[in-house]
């Protein structure tokens, strides 16, 4: 798929050719390009990064093909290596501002990072547009005016697997979540919210392994003494793989409400293969059983282009591109302020349907797929999965307003 | 709650479970060491190796038959592999840098960490890969009336049976009996007539082998990733340490207790996960300064010429014309530059204020330390935490910055300067690494692993280029400073000190105090550095504390060469030129940067700044 | 008055006794040798004056001063120099920074961040090279000398403190012989006109008889003879150690191990 020299060059030059062949059969895009800096953790955090960037060029060819934004003006992403530390991620930031001349940035993956680069950009005055970042923090206490995010964050997907446990009896709860802002937030809005659907819930057990450092025997064992009537799982990667196996083995799962975050992205279930335990609640993106037909066409044109299912980086990417072509068509200005100022309350109709950037935390109200894990041909799958429309699991506004004042 | 014994047995179990892989995978990189005494970064990598060759071979072994021979099979097949690519490394890397500083060695094999973690995403992709259980061994035993994972079972008892096997190699075959002998006195082997290359070649294969056969072994756990490596070689590391360096006893006995430590230590702080085994490898070598079962270092008698600063001679006229003019071209560049190369060339300035405090201590002092960047770090909060939380300026908080780092370098230094050569750097690396947890955990304070952003300069110094100008002074006057004192009788008294702690005291130098001062200064211009880099970058967050950017300093004066005064300055730059001209380049930046540092390592093995001192002795015809 | 007086110095390594009872005592200007087959003890006692190793009993007194346990560094400021068996210098230094190292350090300012330390003492650096006959090879890089050089150097750097006392271990190990007798004869010299007391250990008969005042016999941790060095070649004790066929297999090793 890639080759060594995976580099910015080669795939301007591919996109350019691309966009080129495609001008041959019809309105192409005419006019300066507008250029978007989007810097990502290509390297450390591959799995998910790179199915993102192939979506994004996607959707950027194809919108180029369709004519443009702005009245005809190509859309041109520069991608970069954020290097996965702040101190990295801040200095090339700052490149492509001065040097590569774009007009906006976007992206990041790790918390940290996005933090980072979204205090740079309120420094800077310059749209940033946190695409994948989930912390609360960037569009709760640590938000500001430039800085936008798309993907539903902790908050709004922890709310959505306790919302699916609502009416269940389960009322002793052990949490198992990496040693991390992710993990340690996940489980505080766990903790918050889990009374709310279950009376009576409480939290009997905890444990918080080193990320990626898990030592799954005792952790299972840990959780197990405790016997718990359900977990809250956050782990996810090469930890929830090991965390599984030894689960399944020592019978941890059998018997046990178990909702666990983000593992049914393809990224996270792919490799848990004919191990994917059942009946788990999860979040997650069931590609194949998607309903719709632009979802599907995109799903289709996806795997046609790369020879490849596409995964959640994959939506993620596409309905950025999909948003920030309607902000630039509405704005009509690359003025970040405009931008900004546009981007309040923008709704884009996009494959996952309406998504609306809503104004009050600067939080997309792109959802996910909340559902059960299961197996087909000794692959993990998500079965009565349904589409959470995040607008219906943000952060109370009056919340918004106290930590935003702060 | 009670507690009821079935369940202790049972957690006891997966101790000795995770303490099992974790010996075999230690017991390799204990040996290399002992033998060639090179601190082997790479014995990660094989490790990760080891997995990834397994998730390859034995799912295709299984499909011809599911037994457990073939599972077995296939997972001896993947260890032996990666024993070739351990031989490949030694003959095309290690052979030809057996003679440069150890060092040096160590940055090589750091070059191969990042060419390898590319070549792995190259070949194997980014997701990660489950391999398949061990048929036979995919069930659960009861014990009592708890389940135990029978491949577990298993594991347990591999641990042993590989202790007991290297006994065997080392007491009864001829190879092994060299191996000892060389562990004791490598110059003696020599002696003997020994054809050194085969028995270094020899042990590379059965380190890497061993790491390899620890990672396959882990393919029915865990999944291969392309981030396993980095998570192993902090922990066989510390294993190794604290069983003290080359035994293999000592390794078996760490192992066993970092397993119980961590199978009953998450019971009652599921937090400490993050620190414990570095908490326990600081108490061991604070007690223990050789591990359980290290022996001292034989130094006496030691007359080798020591690798450092030698004789630092001034500048000559030319050399002063050429610091004038690199120091008009600093100056200048917010005049001609845009603000992003104003903005490299500030990162210069602070890394080279960094790398030159850390070869005050390594080149100067001989004082080895895998842990500067906590003290940068620390430099860094206490500028931002007083800068955020107490709403400072940012003139008094940039004061702070030093001062914290020379602080906690008196804290931890006090403990550093007692133990000497590998252990010393071990202890660096673990107290730096609880500094990191500290600033990981203590969310409410330090933000955690999201840090705390807005650490901005003063309304004054906010331009880009009057940073520079403030970063260009401060930088310069620390270095100058830092240079004036390594010329000054404490300086001399450091390398004395390091030349021969003997003659040292008996001429009436406290050698260990003078370290101890030494290293605070050096961890104070250090954190000077982090304060700066803070306000340059706007946020604080644990990444500034951590092994990473301590390795990066590292390179930066190898780069520069460490027996030069100067020339950790022309490293940093050096290395953050490399740095930054690779990764807008390409996703695979890291091989990119691993093969220069190798090439680096190879073209230049005294670093830029020795080839220069060559060419100039070269051109002046030899004098000193 | 006398210099040095050692009394009941005992110690064992994990059982095995390494000194036993060991008592003796130099005046200044004296030279006094300690001699035995290896193992005897002289290291152990040696190390034991010197503050490297501390007795499991017994004191060590320098001029009426109890020094018994002090380390080396401040065993060093009461006056007493010395060389070791390998000789231990700053390789990285030249000739004549050594120098100033070790008067740097006798002038307490080691810890001196301002000064310049190669501008300070040349002048009684070169003098105490002069002493050694060594300033020629001043400017010479310390790693670039013969090893014989390196001794003399050594010895410079022991005298740096202006000793009292001067403990010498093993001095000529390792020297080719017509160096070793010049060595000693200009050790001899030195003691002789400051007033130094000298004990030194050696393997080297010759050096020790020609030299040594008197001289102390050590075997198995206990001194089993002592006096000048007729009295000791009369000693029929030491005839059967030194003399005797194991005795003198011991010496014979004791020197091929010197020269090895």
């Amino acid at each position: 798929m890639d080759s060594i020299f995976f580099g910015r060059r080669a795939l301007l030059a591919g996109g350019a050719g691309l966009a080129a062949a495609a001008a041959g059969r019809g309105a192409a895009a005419q006019g300066a390009p507008i250029r978007i800096g989007e810097l990502n953790s290509y390297s450390r955090m591959a799995a998910f990064c790179i199915p993102y960037r192939n979506a994004m060029q996607m959707a950027a060819e194809q919108i180029n093909a369709a004519g443009g934004v702005m009245g005809g003006r190509r859309l041109e992403f520069i991608f970069r290596d954020d290097g996965a530390t702040p101190g990295d991620a801040v200095r090339v930031a700052e490149e492509l501002l001065t040097r590569e001349n774009v007009s906006f940035i976007a992206g990041t993956f790790l918390s940290n990072v996005g933090l980072a680069v979204a205090d740079f950009a309120n420094q800077r005055k310059r749209l940033f547009f946190a695409t994948e970042p989930l912390s609360d923090a960037i569009t709760m206490a640590q938000g500001n005016r430039y800085t936008w995010r798309l993907r539903p964050s902790t908050f709004m997907q922890t709310r959505m697997l306790v919302e699916a446990a609502r009416g269940r009896t389960q009322k002793r709860w052990a949490i198992v979540a990496p040693n991390y802002e992710y993990g340690q937030s996940a489980a505080a809005n766990f903790k918050r919210l889990i009374g709310g659907a279950i009376p009576g819930a409480e939290i009997i057990a905890e444990q918080y392994p080193a990320l990626g450092r898990v030592d799954a025997g005792a952790t299972v064992g840990a959780l197990a003494q405790a016997r718990p009537d359900a977990i809250f799982n956050v782990l996810f990667g090469p930890d929830l793989t090991a965390f599984v196996r030894e689960g399944n083995t020592r019978g941890l799962f059998e018997r046990r409400f178990v909702l666990s975050l983000l593992t049914g992205e393809p990224e996270y279930m792919i490799p848990l293969g004919d191990e994917t335990p059942e009946g788990w609640v999860v979040t997650g993106y069931p590609w194949e059983q998607v309903e719709g037909a632009e979802h599907r066409a995109f799903v289709e044109a996806y795997r046609a282009r790369f020879n490849d299912t596409p995964r959640k980086g994959s939506l993620l990417g596409y309905v950025t591109v999909q948003v920030l072509a309607n902000m630039l068509n509405r704005a009509n200005s690359l003025d970040n302020e405009v931008l900004v100022d546009t981007l309040r309350d923008l709704r884009t109709e996009t494959v996952v349907g309406n998504v609306t950037m809503r104004g009050i935390d600067q939080q997309g109200s792109m959802g996910t797929w909340v559902g059960e894990t299961t197996q087909r041909n000794g692959q993990g799958t998500m079965r009565n999965a349904r589409y959470a429309d995040g607008a219906d699991y943000m952060f109370p506004e009056e919340e918004v307003r106290a930590a935003r004042r702060a | 709650m009670s507690v009821e014994f079935s369940f202790l047995l049972v957690q006891a179990l997966s101790g000795l479970a995770s303490a099992s892989s974790l010996f075999i995978i230690a017991s390799g990189l204990t040996l290399v060491f002992g033998v060639t005494r090179i601190v082997n970064f790479a014995h990660g990598s094989f490790y990760m190796l080891g997995a990834y060759v397994a998730v390859s071979i034995v799912p295709w072994l299984l499909q011809i038959e599911r037994s457990p021979t073939l599972f077995f099979v296939g997972v001896l097949i993947s260890a032996c592999v990666v024993g070739v690519l351990g031989v490949v490394m030694e003959i095309l890397l290690l052979r030809r840098i057996y003679k440069v500083p150890e060092l040096f060695q160590l940055l090589a094999t750091f070059g191969v960490v990042l060419m390898v973690q590319d070549a792995v995403l190259y070949f194997w992709g980014p997701l990660d890969i489950a391999g398949p259980r061990a048929p036979g061994l995919r069930h659960g035993v009861m014990i009592l009336d708890q389940r135990f994972p029978a491949y577990e079972l298993f594991l347990i008892a591999a641990g042993p049976v590989v202790l007991g096997l290297l006994w065997l190699l080392m007491h009864k075959t001829r190879f092994g009996i060299l191996l000892r002998a060389a562990t004791r006195d490598r110059d003696m082997v020599g002696a003997l007539g020994v054809n050194q290359a085969l028995l270094f070649t020899g042990t590379l294969f059965l380190g890497a082998f061993l790491a390899g056969l620890g990672g396959a072994l882990q393919i029915p756990r865990v999944s291969a990733s392309a981030q396993m490596d980095l998570s192993i070689i902090t922990e066989a590391f510390v294993v190794t340490v604290i069983g003290g360096m080359g035994s293999i006893g000592g390794a078996f006995l760490a192992a066993l207790l970092i397993g119980q430590l961590q199978a009953f230590g998450v019971l009652i702080f599921p937090k400490i996960t993050l620190v414990l085994v570095f908490l326990l490898m600081a108490l061991v070598l604070v007690v223990k300064p050789w591990g359980l079962l290290g022996r001292p270092e034989s130094t006496a008698g030691h007359t080798a010429l020591p690798e450092g600063i030698m004789q630092p001679r001034g500048f000559a006229a030319a050399e002063k014309l050429l610091l004038l003019l690199a120091v008009l071209a600093a100056a200048s560049v917010p005049i001609f530059g845009d603000t992003y190369t104003i903005k490299v060339a500030t990162e210069v300035l602070i890394f080279a204020l960094a790398a030159f405090s850390l070869n005050f201590l390594v080149g100067n002092g001989g004082i080895v330390s895998f842990g500067h960047a906590a003290y940068f770090g620390l430099g860094a909060y206490a500028s931002g935490l007083l800068v955020t939380k107490l709403g400072m300026p940012m003139e008094p908080a940039l004061i702070a910055a030093p001062l914290a780092g020379g602080f906690f370098a008196a804290l931890f230094g006090f403990f550093i300067v007692r133990l000497q050569g590998i252990y010393l750097a071990m202890l660096t690396l673990a107290f730096a690494q609880i500094a990191y947890a500290v600033c990981f955990q203590w969310v409410e304070v330090t933000g955690g692993d999201n840090g705390i952003v807005g650490v901005w300069p003063s309304t004054w110094a906010a331009s880009r280029s009057a940073y520079h100008y403030i970063v260009l002074v401060a930088a310069m006057a620390g270095i100058l400073a830092l240079r004036h004192v390594i010329y000054a009788p404490f300086g001399a008294s450091l390398r004395a000190a390091r030349d021969s702690a003997q003659r040292a005291e008996a001429i009436g130098i406290d050698v260990r105090t003078h370290r101890w001062l030494g290293f605070t200064i050096a961890g104070a211009a250090a954190g000077l550095a982090g304060g700066l880099y803070a306000f340059s970058k706007g946020s604080i967050d644990p990444t500034l504390l951590g092994i990473p950017l301590s390795v990066d300093f590292l390179a930066m004066i190898l780069l520069g060469g460490m027996q030069t005064v100067m020339g950790p300055v022309l490293g940093a730059a050096a290395f953050h030129s490399i740095k930054d001209i690779f990764m807008p380049l390409t996703d695979h930046w890291r091989f990119l940067l691993g093969a220069s540092i190798i090439a680096l390592v190879l073209i230049f093995p005294r670093g830029l700044g020795g080839a220069y001192a060559a060419l100039r002795a070269r051109f002046s015809g030899g004098a000193p | 008055m006398t210099l040095l007086i050692v009394e009941n110095l005992n110690k064992n390594f994990g059982g095995v006794v390494a000194a036993r009872n060991v008592s003796f005592s130099l005046v200044a200007g004296e030279i006094l040798a300690m001699i035995g087959p290896n193992g005897a003890g002289k290291s152990t006692s040696f190390n034991m004056v010197g503050g490297q190793l501390r007795p499991d009993s017994g004191r060590v007194l320098l001029a009426g001063q109890d020094i018994t346990g002090l380390p080396p560094r401040a065993i060093c400021r009461l006056g007493v120099g010395r060389s070791f068996q390998v000789a231990q210098t700053f390789l990285s230094m030249s000739v004549l920074e050594n120098l100033q190292m070790a008067l740097i350090a006798y002038a307490g300012r080691t810890r001196d961040m301002l000064a310049r330390s190669s501008a300070l003492f040349r002048d009684e650096a070169l003098g105490l090279l002069n002493q050694v006959g060594m300033a020629e090879a001043a400017a010479r890089p310390m790693g670039a000398l013969a090893y014989g050089d390196v001794k003399r150097v050594e010895l410079a750097i022991a005298l740096s403190g202006a000793p009292r006392l001067l403990l010498m271990d093993e001095p000529t190990a390792g020297m080719a012989p017509a160096e070793r007798a010049a060595l000693m004869r200009l050790v001899a010299d030195i003691a002789r006109r400051a007033a130094i007391g000298v004990l030194f250990t050696e393997h080297d008969m010759d050096a020790v008889f020609a030299h040594a005042d008197r001289i102390l016999v050590l075997v198995r941790g206990e001194i089993i003879a002592a006096g000048t060095p007729e009295e000791v070649r009369a000693n029929p004790e030491v005839q059967r150690v030194y003399l005797g066929t194991s005795g003198l297999r011991a010496a014979l090793r004791a020197r091929a191990a010197a020269h090895g």
